[in-house]
């Protein structure tokens, strides 16, 4: 889970990193209001879960609260790439001396945490770690041993002398973010030294691990503040993955694997996908049902494929499941099914002695993806 | 031969009471597989169909010589239960959960570097030798015994390209479903090894999918060290791109993450990647030793 800036900042304080001073606003108003609160001057800033605000308009300083309310009633109800903007977050303005950059995160290829730190923050930091790798410091923290005082030292000796120990101090609440609110990345640019030398955190990106949500219901709450789609909530409160896509085959499968697969395997055939919907384990009548209901409800569909490869999922079940499902919801265009796997010669003979009008049966991956494409092709 | 399971296996199943827990221990063991105990904190002097249950993964051990454990406990006890594994010796362990904290995988990553014990997944469907053993959920009868070599990332891949492979008459040494969480045991890089050292594993295919960089770091080592053929897929060519957060990620790898970047990379190390399941069985036909 992608935390907004501001319930990023909300852990850091909670943690001990120096943020500026900031208040979220939902409408115009509520900026004015924060930015006299602020004293007459703000930075306001979208809130979504996505970077690049800076370079894509995402901030503006503001030096009156005029200044402020023309700012969040361009920003609020627009969408910034692609994400919808609810809120946003308006901070003091500050006097800033240095920029630098640091970040910590799960290198998945090593099992540990990488930590980078370089003093030239403010520049696009991607180039920099590309161009000039000796200015970026990397340290690996062992995550049975934690963060010491050595990798402390390593990583703000980059820095300017008088912005070490407040650095550090940042460094270790950042530690106790990841450890204690499971955070796989922490990521602060910039972090900037105050010309009265105090370092603070300015932006705040943190991810916090969704497998670690039991641990952290304070956390989990958060997530009622993200735009949703209903279409995505309604699959995602019966346990499906939906993703939207742009094509018009629907398609459900079972794993996300053979679902991205199947995905790959209709482009091939000369289709596009309208949809990425994994059914999970088990597609019961009720799951196939929701399942089938989402995907008709995209008026790009043209055709449905449903490509089950039984392992623990029995197909003769998954069969049974698409009639129950067809009692339920109205099949407005064809719906080729593949089953393979675990009991799939039954499922194919249930399918066969239902002789549903919309249903095509094929008996490959390859040979239901090349009819699908061809059926959506030809509506 | 085959690699990781075998005929030498001795498993004891962590969680063997739970209702997954049960209904795949009694699978593994009619492939079978040699199932010798079952661990379920609190229910020792049980037993599961003949298969006696302990407390205690090393009274396990010590009573029955197990040599491999299959868990299959609750994500939030399920670190604790790979590192119990461990703490009593076993050779291997197979970690089924799904959904295990990151946060603890990173640590039992870390503990497991001092031991001897191998981890295969988290959230992996297990490792199958066809007609000797199973341990793991992958349904046997996808598998055929054979000479190729199978490491997937996706479990449902495993079963749709296994299937292929054995509709075309192309048997498998050892399939292993090593799981796609972000840390987790055996990879690509010790399956390529344990393959290449195979004396009855002629081919290797290996099963990816868009995000991380385990393909790209594959196909450096496959480029310096195998010398057997290695088929590859890799799904999600067209898959929508994933939004990103920090800059951090992109740091570290240095790749996108995307299928074609995969692809590119692995044919770089003179793979053979197939664009369809059945095709990767094809080329696998086409290059297999006769």
């Amino acid at each position: 889970m992608d935390l907004y800036e501001h319930m990023g900042k909300d852990l850091f304080r909670a943690h001990g990193v120096a943020t500026p001073r900031g208040i979220v606003a939902e409408t115009p108003d509520e900026a004015v209001a924060a930015t006299d609160e602020l004293g007459g001057s703000s930075v306001v800033k979208v809130q979504v879960q996505v970077g690049g605000r800076g370079k894509g308009g995402g901030v503006a300083l503001c030096r009156s609260a005029g200044e402020a309310r023309d700012a969040a009633a361009r920003m609020l109800g627009s969408d910034f790439k692609g994400h919808a903007v609810t809120r946003v977050l308006v901070e003091e303005l500050l006097p800033i001396a240095h920029e630098f950059y640091t970040s910590v995160l799960l290198d998945r290829s090593v099992g540990e945490y990488l930590w980078m730190l370089t003093a030239e923050g403010g520049m696009d930091i991607e180039t920099l770690a590309r161009e000039r790798p000796e200015a970026l410091r990397r340290v690996h923290v062992n995550p049975g041993l934690g963060l010491r005082a050595w990798h402390l030292r390593e990583l703000v000796g980059v820095l300017p002398v008088d912005a070490r120990d407040g650095a550090s101090q940042v460094l270790r609440a950042m530690w106790s973010v990841v450890q204690e609110a499971d955070a796989t990345l922490v990521e602060i640019n910039p972090l900037v030294q105050l010309e009265g030398g105090e370092v603070v955190a300015l932006d705040a990106k943190v991810t916090v691990d969704d497998n670690a949500l039991f641990r952290h219901p304070d956390l989990e709450a958060l997530q009622d503040a993200f735009p949703v789609d209903p279409v995505e909530k309604r699959a995602k409160d019966a346990d499906l993955q939906y993703v939207k896509l742009d094509g018009s085959v629907g398609i459900i499968g079972n794993g996300a694997g053979l679902v991205m697969s199947t995905l790959d395997v209709v482009a091939q055939a000369g289709g596009r996908a309208a949809n990425f919907l994994d059914i999970g384990g088990g597609a019961s009548a009720e799951k196939m049902a929701t399942s089938l209901q989402v995907i008709l409800s995209d008026p790009s569909v043209r055709c449905v494929f449903i490509n089950i490869f039984g392992g623990i999922t029995r197909c003769d079940v998954v069969a049974e499941g698409i009639l129950e499902a067809l009692k339920q919801v109205e099949a407005t265009v064809p719906i080729v099914v593949r089953l393979d796997g675990t009991n799939a010669e039954e499922g194919r003979r249930i399918l066969a002695e239902a002789a549903h009008p919309r249903i095509v049966p094929v008996a490959t991956m390859d040979a239901a993806a090349e009819e699908a494409a061809r059926l959506a092709d030809a509506a | 031969m085959s690699v990781l399971v075998g005929a030498d296996t001795k498993l004891v199943v962590q969680g063997i009471t739970g209702s997954e827990g049960t209904f795949h221990t009694l699978r593994n063991r009619a492939y079978g597989t040699a199932v010798v105990a079952g661990v379920t904190p609190g229910k020792g002097g049980q037993d599961v169909e003949g298969i006696p249950v302990f407390d205690t993964v090393a009274e396990a051990v010590a009573t029955t010589g197990a040599n491999t454990s299959m868990i299959f406990v609750p994500p939030r006890f399920a670190a604790d239960a790979i590192l119990e594994a461990a703490d009593a010796g076993v050779a291997l362990t197979v970690c089924i959960t799904e959904g295990i904290p990151v946060r603890d995988m990173a640590a039992v990553h870390a503990y497991l570097a001092g031991t001897q014990t191998t981890l295969v997944g988290p959230n992996c469907p297990g490792v199958i030798s066809p007609g000797v053993a199973n341990v793991g959920i992958i349904p046997g009868e996808v598998c055929t015994p054979g000479r190729v070599g199978f490491v997937s990332r996706s479990g449902t891949l495993v079963y749709q390209i296994v299937h292929e492979l054995s509709t075309a008459g192309i048997g498998q040494s050892t399939c292993i479903g090593m799981g796609g969480d972000p840390v987790h045991g055996v990879g690509f890089i010790e399956s390529l090894q344990l393959f290449e050292a195979d004396p009855e594993t002629d081919l290797i295919i290996m099963t990816g999918e868009i995000g991380g960089d385990d393909e790209e770091r594959a196909a450096a080592f496959i480029g310096e060290h195998v010398t057997k053929p290695v088929v590859a897929y890799i799904a999600g060519f067209e898959a929508p791109p994933g939004k990103r957060m920090g800059h951090a990620g992109a740091i570290v790898t240095g790749s996108a993450g995307t299928a074609a970047a995969k692809a590119e990379a692995l044919e770089a190390a003179g793979v053979a990647v197939g664009r369809t399941p059945s095709q990767v069985a094809r080329i696998a036909a086409e290059r297999l030793p006769r």
